[in-house]
C-alpha cells in the first residue's frame, strides 16, 4: 500500500519488501522447476526407447513372426500388421459414425436433442477403455463365440467416435454461416450443401480430428485384451484372433525373458514413432489454418 | 439429382458464390423455379443419416450401460451391495468382494493426484504467466505430448526403468527418513502402490496442466492489470488475480484428472504387483479395478467370476461417468463467459 508522504505531499510507492520479493522468486523457481520434473520423465522415456528400441530393430524384426521361447530372433510383423488391420476395422465403422453425428450436431442439433447426444458423446470419452473392452467382449465376442479382430476394430471404433463427432462438430460451425447461405442462394439443396460446401470447407479441421482420435486409440491395449486377445501367427481373418503391436509389447514386457524385453523395446519404438507421427502430422495441418476455403 | 430442375453446374469447389453468372444462365431462367419438394425426399434422407449417426452415439452408451447391468446380474443377486466391502476374492470357492480393489484405485488415483496437481499447476503457471513468448508454444507443445505417449509404453518405461531406480534409490531414502509415518515401511520390491501412483502422476499432469492453461486463459487481461497497478509482485497478481478466479476451472482440471486416473489401466496393472491386499505401507503391492479386470478377465473361468469382473466394471464406470460430469461442468462455469462475480 502506497504510503503518502506528509512531507513533499506526492505519493511515496513502498519499497517492495524482501518477504515478498523472495516469495515471487521462490515461486517463479517453483514454477521452473516443475516444469523440468515434469519434462523429465518425457525425455527419459524417449532416450530409452531410442537408446533400447533402435538397436533392436533390424530386418528380421520387421519381416518375421514371433519365435519361441529361446530361440533368437523373430519379429513382430504379424503385430504392426495386426495393429494396422484392428485400425482399420475400427476406422471403417468410426470415421463415418463419427462424422455423421458430427454433421447431425452442427447442422440440426441445435435444440434439446442435439444437447442429450453432445452430453453422451462427452460421457463415451470418459468411459475407461477397460469397459470399453468389457462392451465389445459382451457384443462381438460372446456373440461370435471367440476372440477376434473385429471385436477389436468395435471396442477401438467405440473409442473414436466421441472424439471425431466433437471435433467435427466444432470444426462445421467454424465455417461461416455466409457460405452455407450462398449455397441455399443458388438453389443448392440442403443435403448437398452440407456435403460439398460445408464439410468440404471444414475438411483439414474434421481430418485433424479423425487424426486425434486415430492417434488416441492406436496405443490402446486394455480393450483389445480380451478382444483381439493376441496371436503368434499371421492372421487376415475377421473372425480370428489377431496381434498388435500394443498388445505384443505388452506380454513381452511383463514376460520374464531378456531377449523378450529387447523386442518389446523395439515395438514400444515403432509404435510411437508411428504416433507421434500422425500427431505431428495434425499439428501441422492444424498450423496450416483450419478454413482454407472460408472468407 | 436434387438440382436438376434448376441446371446448376455440380459443385466441386468450396467457393459456390464464385460465378454469378451461372444464375442467370439460359437454362436457369428457362427452367421452371424447382418444383415444390424437389430435394424434400433426398433432404430427408440425408437428414435421417446423419440422425441416425447420432442416435448411434446414444445408443453406444445404452448398449455399454445394458451390457454392463446385465452381465454383471449374476454377481450381483449373489452379494449385493457388500460385494463392494468385502475383501475376499476368491475365485475356486466363488468368494467375490471388490474392496481390495476400490481401495487399490482410489489409494494409487490420489496418491497421483497429490503428486501431480502441484507440478501441473506450477506447469501452467509458468507456461501462462511466466515463460517468454518463444518458448510458450514448444513448451505447451511437449508437455501435451506426454498425453500422446500410450499407456504401455508407460508401463515398459515403468517396469525397467523407474521401478529399478525407485527400489535401489527412493524407497530405502524414504524408508530412513519417514519410516516412522507408517507409509513407507517393509521390504523396498520397487513394485508397489508407490510406483504406481507415481506413473499414474505421470500420466495425469497434461490433462490438469492443459485444463488449467485453458481456464487461466480465460481470465482476462484486465483483471491482471489492475492487480499489477495496485503494486502487486508478479506472484501477487498471479494468486490474487488469476488463481483465485480460475479456481473452480482448476479443480474442474484436477477432477477430469482424477478420472483418467481412476480408470487407467496398462501402466498400473504393470507395476503396481497385483496382489488383492490391503497394507498400509506404500512399498507393498497393490491391485485396482482396472487392473484385476484386464488380468483376470479372459481366465474368468465361472459365470460367477466373469460376472463379479463385470461388476467391477460397471461400478468403475459409473463412478468415471460421475467424475467426468462434475469436472465438464466446474470447467464450463469458468471458460463459459466471465469470471463469478462472487470471486473478486
Amino acid at each position: 500500500m502506497p504510503n503518502l508522504g506528509t512531507q513533499t505531499g506526492q505519493f511515496e510507492i513502498a519499497p517492495i519488501s524482501l518477504w515478498r520479493r523472495g516469495m515471487n522468486g521462490f515461486v517463479t523457481l517453483a514454477a521452473g522447476a516443475a516444469v523440468v520434473l515434469v519434462l523429465l520423465p518425457l525425455g527419459a522415456i524417449f532416450a530409452y526407447l531410442i537408446y533400447k528400441g533402435l538397436g533392436s530393430i533390424n530386418w528380421a524384426f520387421l519381416t518375421q513372426t514371433p519365435k519361441p521361447v529361446g530361440e533368437a530372433g523373430g519379429g513382430m510383423a504379424n503385430a504392426i500388421a495386426g495393429s494396422a488391420y484392428v485400425l482399420a476395422i475400427a476406422s471403417v465403422m468410426g470415421v463415418p459414425i463419427g462424422i455423421g453425428a458430427g454433421i447431425y450436431l452442427a447442422e440440426y442439433g441445435r435444440n434439446r436433442f442435439g444437447d442429450v447426444i453432445r452430453f453422451t458423446a462427452d460421457v463415451l470419452n470418459g468411459v475407461p477403455s477397460i469397459v470399453v473392452g468389457i462392451v465389445a467382449y459382451g457384443i462381438v465376442v460372446l456373440g461370435q463365440g471367440h476372440f477376434s479382430a473385429l471385436a477389436g476394430g468395435v471396442a477401438l471404433a467405440i473409442m473414436m467416435i466421441p472424439t471425431i463427432t466433437r471435433t467435427s462438430e466444432e470444426m462445421l460451425l467454424l465455417v461461416p454461416n455466409a457460405v452455407r447461405e450462398a449455397a441455399y442462394g443458388l438453389g443448392v439443396s440442403r443435403w448437398r450443401t452440407t456435403l460439398s460446401i460445408t464439410l468440404r470447407t471444414a475438411t483439414s479441421g474434421v481430418i485433424t480430428g479423425v487424426m486425434l482420435a486415430f492417434a488416441r486409440v492406436a496405443g490402446e491395449t486394455a480393450p483389445l485384451l480380451f478382444t483381439a486377445f493376441g496371436n503368434q501367427y499371421w492372421n487376415w481373418k475377421m473372425n480370428q484372433p489377431t496381434a498388435a503391436l500394443s498388445l505384443q509389447v505388452y506380454t513381452y514386457a511383463i514376460s520374464p525373458f531378456d531377449e523378450w524385453h529387447r523386442q518389446a523395446w523395439a515395438g514400444a519404438l515403432i509404435l510411437i514413432v508411428l504416433i507421434v507421427a500422425s500427431v505431428s502430422a495434425v499439428r501441422i495441418a492444424a498450423g496450416r489454418g483450419m478454413l482454407k476455403g472460408a472468407n | 439429382m436434387a438440382n436438376q430442375a434448376l441446371g446448376a453446374p455440380r459443385l466441386t469447389g468450396p467457393q459456390p458464390v464464385a460465378k454469378p453468372e451461372v444464375v442467370s444462365s439460359s437454362r436457369a431462367e428457362t427452367a421452371p423455379l424447382i418444383k415444390a419438394g424437389d430435394s424434400r425426399i433426398p433432404d430427408g434422407i440425408f437428414h435421417g443419416a446423419v440422425l441416425s449417426c447420432g442416435v448411434c452415439v446414444l445408443g453406444l452408451v445404452g448398449v455399454i450401460v445394458y451390457q454392463l447391468v446385465t452381465k454383471s446380474a449374476l454377481s450381483w443377486h449373489a452379494f449385493g451391495w457388500k460385494f463392494f466391502f468385502r475383501s475376499e476374492w476368491d475365485p475356486v470357492n466363488e468368494q467375490f468382494g471388490a474392496w481390495p480393489f476400490v481401495y487399490g484405485t482410489l489409494v494409487s488415483s490420489l496418491l497421483a493426484l497429490v503428486l501431480a496437481v502441484p507440478l501441473a499447476v506450477g506447469v501452467a503457471v509458468f507456461i501462462t504467466e511466466m515463460c517468454p513468448r518463444w518458448l510458450k508454444g514448444s513448451l505447451a507443445f511437449t508437455t501435451e505430448l506426454l498425453a500422446a505417449i500410450p499407456s504401455v509404453i508407460y508401463g515398459l518405461w515403468a517396469i525397467f526403468v523407474m521401478v529399478p531406480l525407485l527400489r535401489e534409490y527412493v524407497e530405502p531414502f524414504l524408508a530412513r527418513y519417514l519410516g516412522w509415518t507408517g507409509l513407507f515401511e517393509g521390504t523396498p520390491y520397487g513394485i508397489g502402490m508407490l510406483a504406481a501412483g507415481i506413473i499414474l502422476a505421470i500420466m495425469v499432469v497434461p490433462i490438469v496442466s492443459s485444463i488449467t492453461r485453458e481456464v487461466m486463459t480465460a481470465v482476462p487481461q484486465q483483471q491482471r492489470e489492475a492487480v499489477l497497478a495496485l503494486g502487486a509482485t508478479r506472484w501477487e497478481m498471479i494468486r490474487t488475480g488469476v488463481l483465485r478466479n480460475a479456481r473452480a476451472g482448476i479443480l474442474g482440471g484436477v477432477i477430469l484428472g482424477l478420472g483418467r486416473a481412476l480408470g487407467e489401466t496398462m501402466a498400473v496393472t504393470m507395476v503396481i504387483g497385483n496382489r488383492p491386499e490391503i497394507a498400509r505401507s506404500l512399498f507393498a503391492p497393490g491391485y485396482t479395478m482396472a487392473s484385476v479386470i484386464a488380468n483376470e478377465f479372459s481366465e474368468a473361468t465361472s459365470d460367477t467370476y466373469l460376472s463379479a469382473l463385470v461388476e467391477v466394471g460397471l461400478a468403475l464406470f459409473l463412478v468415471t461417468i460421475i467424475v467426468n460430469i462434475l469436472a465438464q461442468l466446474l470447467v464450463w462455469s469458468v471458460t463459459r463467459g466471465m469470471p463469478r462475480r462472487s470471486n473478486a
